[in-house]
């Protein structure tokens, strides 16, 4: 089943930025076991330069591997992944180069805990784009002031909240400038008070035309920002639509039968 | 007696081993430890055989390999005497044996680092060595100074194994003295025992030290 044809013209809603025809990332039939289990079946995926898209599914059905394998924190086995036209290379250079373009922020924030927030901005931008330690600093102020941040440059880590974390994560893959941001469940480890500071950086990001991959079930953040809704199930993409039509009216019995248990509460 | 055997020079040669021979067991250790963590599987593969070879070898038995077998019998000789021809190789093993240990000591604080911090640098596209010297490494640390430490006091002890291919260390001078004054038996002893504290518990000291520095830095 193909996610790639398109509803990639939506008209933008309040929250979304302007979608260019004009492919980003593209997966086609993409393949991962781990051991017996197949996790992403026949993956075909397209998102295009300033797209939302969000992926919900049922926990277990593959939305983690599928964002770890577009920046290849995972390999796989069979089919493709270009990044701006270019295939994921091997492991190397190159690679190491590819990730650079592609921003990943994770459920858990993975902060480096051994360093201040400024220094967790600037370690990219000074260690791997070679940028000057001055320029990289400022740079990285701007962003930490984006984000909400910027007073709390010289704490390390552990003295900042879960949402402060994940908002300096957020400007950690922000000073890569990449070209497409992943976020896998960005707010599932916070605190109910501190989701909205997060999703407001997001729904930002998403004005400002930034391209999205965005594994959440937070269904405000998808009907305000998301271009479109991809919804997972046991390794597949079962369905892609735009999010209104998605949520009051999915197709799939197994899109209805998620639905109704996420709405239940 | 003390004026016959010259036992600061004993302890000299001691401590050269232990010095020359911890620092050459703390750069190959790390080597071993990066490709036991590396991405390729041929570096872990030789990094797995020789922990495990090493560290379940005796390290007498390394030791006469590297006298008898590959400075006597294949005549590698480095330096001019005959002394400095057996520090080399008495060096030489304990290095390659300790080393073993100090990986495993890296390993483990290296463990102890979660996978997060690395997926976090690969994500920003760091390659593998930026990864582990800005990240990964810094934060191991904290959790293998103290395994170090002990490896090092072990070392120390351990370079009295070189007396048994004639390296004039403490304990070959210790034996000799013993030999000629049997009399003074436990006193020679309490002395070369007092020596070997004096080398190691600044060791000790300073690794305890060390731990509790990197520990509260967080
Ligand atoms: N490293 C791994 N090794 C083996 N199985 C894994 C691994 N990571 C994930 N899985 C399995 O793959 C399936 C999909 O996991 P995941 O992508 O995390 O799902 P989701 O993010 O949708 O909850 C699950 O059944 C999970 O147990
Ligand atoms: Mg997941």
């Amino acid at each position: 089943m193909s996610a790639s044809n398109g509803s990639q013209a939506a008209e933008p809603a309040p929250g979304r930025g302007a979608v260019r025809d004009d492919p980003l990332v593209v997966l086609k039939g993409v393949n991962k076991h781990f051991g017996a289990l197949h996790v992403l079946r026949d993956i075909d995926l397209t998102v295009h330069r300033g797209e939302v898209v969000v992926v919900i599914g049922p926990s277990g059905s593959g939305k983690s591997t599928l964002c770890r394998t577009i920046n290849r924190l995972e390999t796989f086995e069979s089919g493709s992944i270009e990044i701006d036209g270019q295939a994921l290379p091997e492991e190397g250079k190159a690679l190491a180069q590819l990730r650079a373009d592609v921003g990943m922020v994770f459920q858990s924030f993975n902060l480096f805990a051994h360093k201040t927030i400024l220094e967790n901005v600037t370690l990219g931008p000074t260690k791997v784009r070679r940028q000057r330690p001055a320029e990289a600093r400022q740079r990285a102020m701007e962003l930490l002031e984006r984000v909400g941040v910027a007073h709390q440059a010289e704490k390390y880590p552990a003295q900042l909240s879960g949402g402060q974390q994940q908002r300096v994560a957020i400007a950690r893959a922000l000073a890569m400038e990449p070209k497409v941001m992943l976020f896998d469940e960005p707010t599932s480890a916070l605190d109910p008070e501190m989701i909205n500071e997060v999703l407001d950086v997001m729904t930002d990001l998403a004005r400002d035309g930034m391209t999205m991959i965005v594994v959440t079930h937070e269904m405000g953040f998808a009907r305000r920002a998301a271009n479109r809704v991809v919804f997972m199930s046991d390794g597949q993409i079962v369905e892609s639509a735009e999010p209104e039509q998605f949520f009051s009216n999915p197709q799939s019995a197994r899109a209805k039968d998620f639905l109704g248990k996420i709405l239940t509460h | 007696m003390l004026q016959r055997f010259d036992l600061l020079a004993a302890f000299w040669m001691t401590l050269q081993l232990a010095v020359l021979g911890a620092v050459g067991a703390l750069v190959l250790g790390t080597v071993i430890a990066v490709m036991r963590v590396s991405p390729f599987s041929s570096l872990q593969f030789f990094a797995r055989m020789y922990v495990t070879l090493i560290r379940n070898t005796p390290l007498t038995l390394i030791l006469f390999f590297c006298v008898f077998g590959l400075m006597n019998a294949m005549g590698l000789r480095f330096g001019e005497s005959r002394d400095t021809q057996n520090l080399f190789w008495g060096v030489v093993a304990i290095a390659v044996y300790h080393a073993s240990f100090v990986a495993e000591a890296l390993r483990s604080g290296i463990n102890t680092v979660p996978v997060g911090q690395a997926e976090a640098a690969r994500a920003i596209g760091m390659p593998f060595l930026p990864s582990l010297r800005h990240v990964i490494m810094p934060q191991a640390v904290r959790g293998s100074v103290a395994p170090v430490g002990n490896v090092m006091i072990a070392l120390t002890k351990n370079t009295t194994v070189a007396a048994t291919v004639g390296i004039a260390e403490a304990a070959a001078t210790m034996k000799t003295m013993i030999e000629f004054y049997p009399n003074f038996l436990y006193f020679i002893f309490a002395l070369v025992a007092l020596g070997f504290v004096v080398l190691t518990l600044p060791t000790g000291i300073f690794f305890t030290w060390l731990s509790r520095k990197v520990a509260v830095q967080r």
